[in-house]
């Protein structure tokens, strides 16, 4: 389980290991999802999970958008900070 | 080896409850798909579908039937009694005996699972509704139109996701062609739209944002629907011998596994089964004037099947007409494959294609002439009717205009 101080990325990072079932260590934010032969369906798997992760909902239309990590992490943090200021 | 023609259709779908309602709605390129207030609707992201309003089970089934039937089984019954009685098929003792009905369903009553599973899980109830597993199992279509028309032949349902009702009529017409069966009731049903379901598709984000859009460049996914629709297969010369009017004529039949991806679909199988399928009728590609398309809207489908339709008919591609009606009634799953069954038969009896509706902007990668926003008069004689599924198994049918 990931601890409350992992940052963000951490637990993305995390999130893809575990989903695709390959090593932390070789996920980087620099991979790209062919590399890490991410397709589809992992995907989709992903999105549940980091759904699931930060008790957050993924619009479909938003995560088509995404196409790297780095673009996910910044999706996510996005959708955290929403999540934690009262005005939203 | 006989002709086998089609001389009955029945039909229950988002854009109209009887074949002839339907068919004047494809013409006339009436969408079904609509906002959905329906309390399994709640929770999902999606509130559009294409559901059937005004589906009084009352009407055509005694109250007896009813309760031992879930909806998509009463679609099934439904559809099968009007395709009975359109084609004036009499049946004797001998054709009860060897009669076939060949259904197919994606997901069956399941609908009825959950509501014994909700009250088992959330209401701490301990036991089900003893009716439960009669109503849930896939084959309760096929079972109540055997029970209900005395049909003992052949018998069964064919569960190939979004390919299940195309497989069940090719079954069908090759068990009629080579004399198994005198005759054959054969299509597929489905009533997907409760909120498990739902949640399933949801998650699969794969439903469209608006509306379903096939081949247009603002696609955004699928849009589920229900339905049924059931065929009446004979030899040609037992439907002259006893005066029946054939619809269209089945003439060929070709199915594939693509064996690479359980989601993705690959463009060489749904190929293979098209050419399968004119090889089955003895067709030339540049005999095919037209291809009711699986067309679902989602980009990889259309896409892969616009590359699939070029493998196999190459620069004659630009001559061919090539439409998705799910654009109107919507991706009823498993009776998809007959509802498209139905339209191209009926196009072809018509001489009228029917349109992809929603149609707003080229797609370069489908760039096929997709019969845009309105029907177009014109007589083709031969057509096909795609359908591909999940898990990659392709099953396609082709007709021709009876003449």
């Amino acid at each position: 389980m990931p601890l409350m101080s992992d940052s963000i990325q951490d637990r993305v990072l995390k999130i893809i290991a575990n989903t695709r079932r390959i090593p932390l260590e070789s996920v980087r934010p620099d991979s790209s999802f062919e590399e890490l032969g991410i397709d589809s369906l992992d995907r989709l798997n992903i999105l549940f999970d980091l759904e699931s992760e930060f008790d957050i909902e993924i619009d479909d239309e938003e995560a088509k958008k995404v196409q790297n990590i780095p673009e996910m992490i910044a999706g996510i943090t996005q959708l955290v900070d929403a999540k934690a200021s009262p005005e939203s | 080896m006989p002709r086998v023609v089609i001389t009955g259709i029945g039909v229950i779908s988002p854009i109209g409850l009887t074949r002839d309602a339907f068919w004047r709605s494809l013409v006339a390129g009436t969408c079904g798909i609509r906002t959905v207030n329906s309390p399994d609707f709640e929770q999902i992201r999606f509130k559009h579908a294409a559901d059937i309003e005004g589906f009084v089970p009352e009407d055509h089934l005694s109250a007896k039937d009813i309760t031992l039937m879930d909806r998509f089984a009463q679609f099934a019954v439904v559809a099968a009694k009007e395709a009975m009685s359109q084609s004036g098929l009499k049946l004797t003792p001998a054709m009860r005996e060897d009669g076939a009905v060949v259904t197919g369903s994606c997901i069956g009553g399941r609908s009825a699972e959950e509501v014994g599973y909700r009250e088992l899980y959330i209401h701490n109830r301990n036991r089900v509704h003893p009716l439960t597993i009669p109503l849930g199992m896939a084959n309760a279509g096929a079972s109540h139109i055997s029970m209900h028309f005395g049909i003992q032949g052949p018998s069964y349902t064919v569960s190939t996701a979004c390919a299940s009702s195309a497989h069940s009529i090719g079954q069908a017409f090759h068990m009629v062609r080579c004399g198994a069966a005198p005759f054959a009731l054969a299509g597929g049903s489905e009533a997907p739209l409760y909120f498990g379901n739902l949640k399933a598709w949801e998650a699969m984000r794969v439903i469209s944002k608006d509306t379903c859009r096939p081949f247009s460049t603002d696609r955004s996914g699928l849009v589920l629907g229900e339905g049924a629709a059931m065929l009446v297969l004979e030899p040609l010369d037992a439907a002259l011998a006893r005066g029946a009017k054939p619809i269209a004529e089945i003439v060929g039949f070709g199915m594939s596994a693509d064996a690479c991806h359980i989601t993705q679909p690959s463009a060489e199988g749904p190929a293979r089964a098209m050419r399968m399928a004119l090889r089955d009728a003895g067709l030339a590609p540049e005999q095919v004037g037209y291809i009711n398309a699986h067309g679902t809207a989602t980009e990889v489908n259309d896409r892969t099947e616009t590359a699939a339709i070029r493998l196999v008919f190459g620069a004659y591609a630009d001559k061919l007409a090539v439409s998705s009606t799910k654009s109107m009634h919507a991706h009823t799953l498993g009776a998809a494959g007959a509802i498209e069954a139905a339209a191209s038969a009926l196009s072809l009896a018509n001489g009228i294609l029917p349109p992809t509706v929603n149609y707003t902007t080229p797609d370069p990668a489908c760039d096929l002439d997709v019969v845009p926003n309105a029907a177009r008069t014109q007589q083709v004689e031969t057509c096909l009717s795609n359908s591909f599924a999940f898990g990659g198994l392709n099953a396609v049918l082709a007709f021709r205009k009876f003449a």
